[in-house]
Parts: structure tokens; C-alpha cells; sequence
């Protein structure tokens, strides 16, 4: 008696899920489209595929010192992703793995500032920056987001299935505590490194006011910054911009994909 | 008794190695947060533009009261808050219970494409969506052909349809991310409890309303939290999609801060001040959020 029913709640799944992905997807083959279109079709809201693909590529390779800027956005979101895994994944298996008197006390004021807003930091930190003389350079970009609140929670989340008694045989085997961090903890947990990979690249890649403030001059600018400042105004040639937005899509879009297998894996283990 | 020293020794030497993890990042964090933080809330005590201020105890304070632009941005804030994050978290919970289904077919295939406008960069959707509602963009073209709209709608130069539009963009990016968050949790539901109750008539709705929801409760308000903080900080899509117009119509505070520090004669104390209502307001909305979530459970 309920089949009927069943059936067309089935229906009605299937059908909003597909809506939500031809929505989700929608905008991407937008974008691919109207790479190919001038700024002009764009805007009249040409569905079909033009001819202007060259064009637009050759107006974006000369407003844009395409090098320079791939190389400072790789630069800083490499680095960055480096040093904010490192420096966020030792916290959090510090937190987990050794008891400590203060620790659920320290951890608990970690997590009050999570709530800090970034807003209330900026002035301060550019301040900070200006003093120091680092204002336009990639050391100001990176410096404020190694330790990252978040990340650090995430890492001790994912700790906590990270087995003891490894870390034990590692110890009568005589290893060092830093040595069982890099040789034990890093390769059992890789599927949490690639789920945190996915989540501080785009951080970094996409990072966009701190760079705005700090970054000064072309010849520093991020990918995200040197786009955002062709696609100002209300009609920027949009042709050109298309491009630019393929461009700075493409490194997260490959990341994702590279590790979307353990970054499914690497949220599992977090959200325990 | 020598066992006891070896004992405590040891247990020295655990918290001194404990110590070493941790102290990178909270040298880091003390440098880059707390020192600022503070430095932030006796900035919003100065009064005086650039690098010279003065003690200026609640003027401020006073200020923000007068101030129109700082209440519109407040609003705006509030209004994105209210609208974009229910229905944002609403969604992603939807959206994942539907496909933690392993009858489901296409699984892997909805979730990668519900997922995938989180990988976007901000400025390509940003670009992306600014196009698609140009006057005569995509939108307006597909609304006027199937006659839900008789006249195209000023979606960017409209001050409703702006609003809507910088809430759409976040609600399309950020949906498919907090879905992984539930997705990940539902995966450590007991199966079996979906089981009995399917056994014992629970309808679909029922078991989402009185399992589902319950058992992520702690998931759900972690979301939820993150997400106000993300909304109240609100800059880079209303700075990319409509630079704070028409009218300040989507002008937010971390704009008005922008603003007010580096757009115009740079005005610290003030621009500390209203970054500091943000912290307010997300003190009192996490506070919230706790006090409802745990209100549930009893």
C-alpha cells in the first residue's frame, strides 16, 4: 500500500537531487562557454559556443602578467599549505596524545578563538606588518594564517583514531618523539593531511582581503587579486575575465580531484 | 618509592615533549590573535585619524549610534545572517540524508556535483555569477523565456535583488561543504537504528526529524557556529559582486572596517570599534546556538 508512495518520495529525491546538480554544475560549463564569447554575448546571455576564445586569451596575457602572478599565488598557497599543515597537525596531535594538567583548559581558550573575527585583526596585524616593514611581501600573507584554529580542532578530531599502541611499539623501538610524529603519525594519517590539503590550498589560493590589504603592487599580486581587479566595475570586459576565472579554478578543481578519494576518508575520520 | 620518581619522570618528560607540539602554533596564535585582539580593544578607546589618536573613552561608542552607514551595514550583516545560513544548513542536511541512502543510485555523482562549487575560486564564481545576472544576462533571458518574469529584473542595480543575488552566490558555494560535514557524521549513525524504525512504520520524515537530526546534533552546531562567524565577517562576495551597491544596499561590516582603513582618511579607533560589535555579536550568536542546541537534548 505504501509502494506507490514510496516510489514518488523516490521520484522527488531523485528529482531535487538533480536540480541541486545541474545547479551546482551549471555556472562551470557557464564559464567554459563564455570563455569563448565576447564580453558583449556574455552579458546578452549567449548559451552557445563563439569564437573569441583566442582573443580573450590574448587580452588576458597582456592585462595580466600571467607568470608573475601564477608564480605568487602558487608561491604563497604552497607555502602557506605547507607550513599551516605542519605547524596546525603538530598541535593537534600534541593536544591529543600527551595529558597535561592546563590541556583542556588551553584547548578550550583555542576554541573561544575560533570565534575571533578577522575583521577585528586586520587593522592590528597591518599595523604589526608596517612596523615591521613587510607590507607588500609574501612573508605578511603567510606569517597570520600558519596557526589556524580550525585546522588545529580538525587535526585533534582526526587524533583520536589515531592508534596509541603504535606510538607505544614506536617508543620501545626506541624512536624519538619527533621521529614517531614524521615516521608513524604523518603516513598513517595521510588521508586526513589530503582532506586538510583540499580545505587550507583554498584557503590560501582564495585568500582575498589580507592580500588586498597587504599586497601593494602588481608585480606582487595573487591570482585572485590581479582577477578580481580586472572584473571591477559593473561592465569589465568579461571575455578577458572568463579566462582569468578558468585559470584561477583550475589548480583547486585538479587538487580536488587528485584527493577526492581520501578526502572523503579524511572527513570520516574528523567528524567522529 | 623509586618507582614513583621513575614514575613522575617520566610523566615530566611526556608533558616537556607535549609541550614542544604544541607551542609552535600557540607562539604563532599569541602573535597573530591575542596580541592584535587586544591591541584592537584599546584601539576602539582612540580617537583621531592615521597614526595619531588620542584617548577618547566612549566617543566612539557614541559615534556608532549616529551613525547611518554603520547601522545599514549592520542590517545588511543581520539580514544575510538570517536568511543565507538557515537556508544554507537546511540544505546540506537535506542533501545529505538523501544521498547517506547506499540504495541510491548516482551517489558519488550527486555528491561530487553538490560538492564541487566549493572548489571554485572566489573571484571565478564571483565573475561567474556577476555575468550570469547582467540585465540581460542568462538568468533574466531563461525567466523571460518561460514567462515567469514579464520584464528583465535589475538584479545587480536593484537594492532587494542585490541582496538576493550575494545571498544566492554564498547559499551555491557553501552548501556542498557543510553537506560533507553532515555526510561525514551520518557514516557513523548506526545503521540499524534506521533499520528498526523503518520495521516499526517510522515514516522518512520522522526518521530524519527524531534520528538523523538528534544523533548530529553536535555536527550541526559546530556548522551552524562556523557559519555565523563566516556571514557576520561577510566581505568577499558583496565587495566582488556589487562593491557594497546600489546604495550600500549590501554593505557589510568587514566592509565598513575595509572601509574605513584603508579607503578613506584611515580612522583606526572607529574602524575598531565596529569590528568589535562583530566580536559582540558573535559571542552573544554562538551563546545562542549552545544554549538552543542543548535545550534540545533535554
Amino acid at each position: 500500500m505504501s509502494n506507490p508512495l514510496a516510489l514518488l518520495g523516490r521520484a522527488a529525491t531523485y528529482l531535487a537531487l538533480s536540480l541541486a546538480a545541474f545547479v551546482s554544475v551549471f555556472p562551470f560549463v557557464w564559464m567554459a562557454i563564455a570563455a569563448t564569447n565576447t564580453s558583449p554575448d556574455i552579458i546578452k546571455g549567449k548559451a552557445t559556443p563563439g569564437t573569441a576564445l583566442f582573443d580573450n586569451i590574448g587580452t588576458f596575457l597582456t592585462s595580466v602578467d600571467l607568470p608573475r602572478v601564477l608564480f605568487n599565488s602558487f608561491f604563497i598557497a604552497g607555502v602557506g599549505t605547507a607550513l599551516t599543515l605542519l605547524v596546525s597537525s603538530l598541535a593537534g596531535y600534541g593536544f591529543e596524545m600527551f595529558r597535561s594538567r592546563f590541556r583542556e583548559k588551553l584547548f578550550g581558550g583555542l576554541l573561544l578563538m575560533l570565534s575571533i573575527p578577522f575583521a577585528a585583526l586586520m587593522i592590528p596585524l597591518f599595523v604589526m606588518m608596517a612596523n615591521l616593514k613587510f607590507i607588500n611581501t609574501y612573508q605578511a600573507i603567510i606569517l597570520p594564517t600558519v596557526a589556524w584554529v580550525f585546522i588545529i580542532f580538525y587535526f585533534r578530531q582526526a587524533t583520536k583514531a589515531f592508534p596509541h599502541e603504535l606510538r607505544d611499539a614506536a617508543r620501545i623501538d626506541g624512536l624519538k618523539e619527533w621521529q614517531i610524529f614524521l615516521f608513524v603519525y604523518m603516513p598513517v594519517m595521510r588521508s586526513t593531511y589530503a582532506a586538510a590539503t583540499i580545505i587550507v590550498f583554498m584557503m590560501h589560493w582564495n585568500n582575498y582581503l589580507w592580500p588586498l590589504i597587504v599586497l601593494q603592487t602588481n608585480d606582487m599580486f595573487t591570482l585572485t587579486l590581479a582577477v578580481a581587479a580586472l572584473s571591477a566595475g559593473y561592465t569589465p570586459d568579461f571575455g578577458l575575465v572568463m579566462v582569468g576565472a578558468i585559470v584561477a579554478t583550475l589548480p583547486t578543481l585538479v587538487i580536488f580531484f587528485l584527493l577526492q578519494r581520501r578526502f572523503v576518508e579524511g572527513m570520516l575520520g574528523a567528524v567522529k | 618509592m623509586g618507582v614513583c620518581v621513575a614514575q613522575s619522570g617520566l610523566a615530566r618528560k611526556e608533558q616537556v615533549s607535549g609541550w614542544l607540539f604544541v607551542m609552535p602554533a600557540l607562539v604563532l596564535l599569541g602573535i597573530f590573535m591575542i596580541y592584535p585582539i587586544l591591541w584592537s580593544l584599546w584601539m576602539s578607546f582612540q580617537v583621531g585619524r592615521g597614526m595619531s589618536f588620542s584617548f577618547g573613552g566612549f566617543a566612539n561608542i557614541v559615534r556608532l549610534t549616529q551613525d547611518p552607514v554603520f547601522l545599514r551595514a549592520l542590517t545588511n550583516t543581520l539580514v544575510f545572517l538570517a536568511i543565507q545560513v538557515p537556508i544554507m544548513l537546511v540544505l546540506a542536511l537535506l542533501f545529505a540524508s538523501a544521498l547517506n541512502d547506499s540504495k541510491l543510485w548516482g551517489r558519488s555523482f550527486f555528491r561530487t556535483a553538490i560538492f564541487l562549487p566549493c572548489v571554485t575560486s572566489l573571484v571565478a564564481y564571483s565573475v561567474i555569477f556577476k555575468s550570469m545576472f547582467a540585465g540581460d544576462g542568462i538568468i533574466n533571458q531563461v525567466l523571460l523565456g518561460l514567462h515567469i518574469v514579464s520584464e528583465p529584473i535589475a538584479w545587480l542595480a536593484d537594492p532587494f535583488w542585490a541582496k538576493f543575488v550575494v545571498v544566492s552566490a554564498i547559499t551555491w558555494r557553501w552548501t556542498g561543504y557543510n553537506m560533507i560535514f553532515y555526510l561525514a557524521a551520518m557514516q557513523n549513525i548506526d545503521r540499524s537504528i534506521y533499520e528498526a524504525a523503518r520495521i516499526d512504520g517510522v515514516p522518512t520524515w520522522a526518521r530524519f526529524w527524531y534520528i538523523t537530526v538528534p544523533m548530529l546534533k553536535p555536527v550541526i552546531l559546530f556548522t551552524a557556529v562556523i557559519s555565523t562567524i563566516g556571514t557576520l565577517q561577510l566581505f568577499d562576495e558583496p565587495n566582488l559582486l556589487t562593491q557594497g551597491g546600489p546604495s550600500d544596499s549590501t554593505l557589510t561590516l568587514s566592509m565598513y572596517i575595509y572601509n574605513l582603513s584603508f579607503r578613506f582618511m584611515p580612522s583606526f579607533g572607529y574602524a575598531a570599534t565596529v569590528s568589535y560589535v562583530i566580536v559582540v555579536l558573535v559571542a552573544i550568536l554562538s551563546y545562542i546556538q549552545f544554549l538552543v542546541a542543548r535545550d534540545r537534548r533535554a
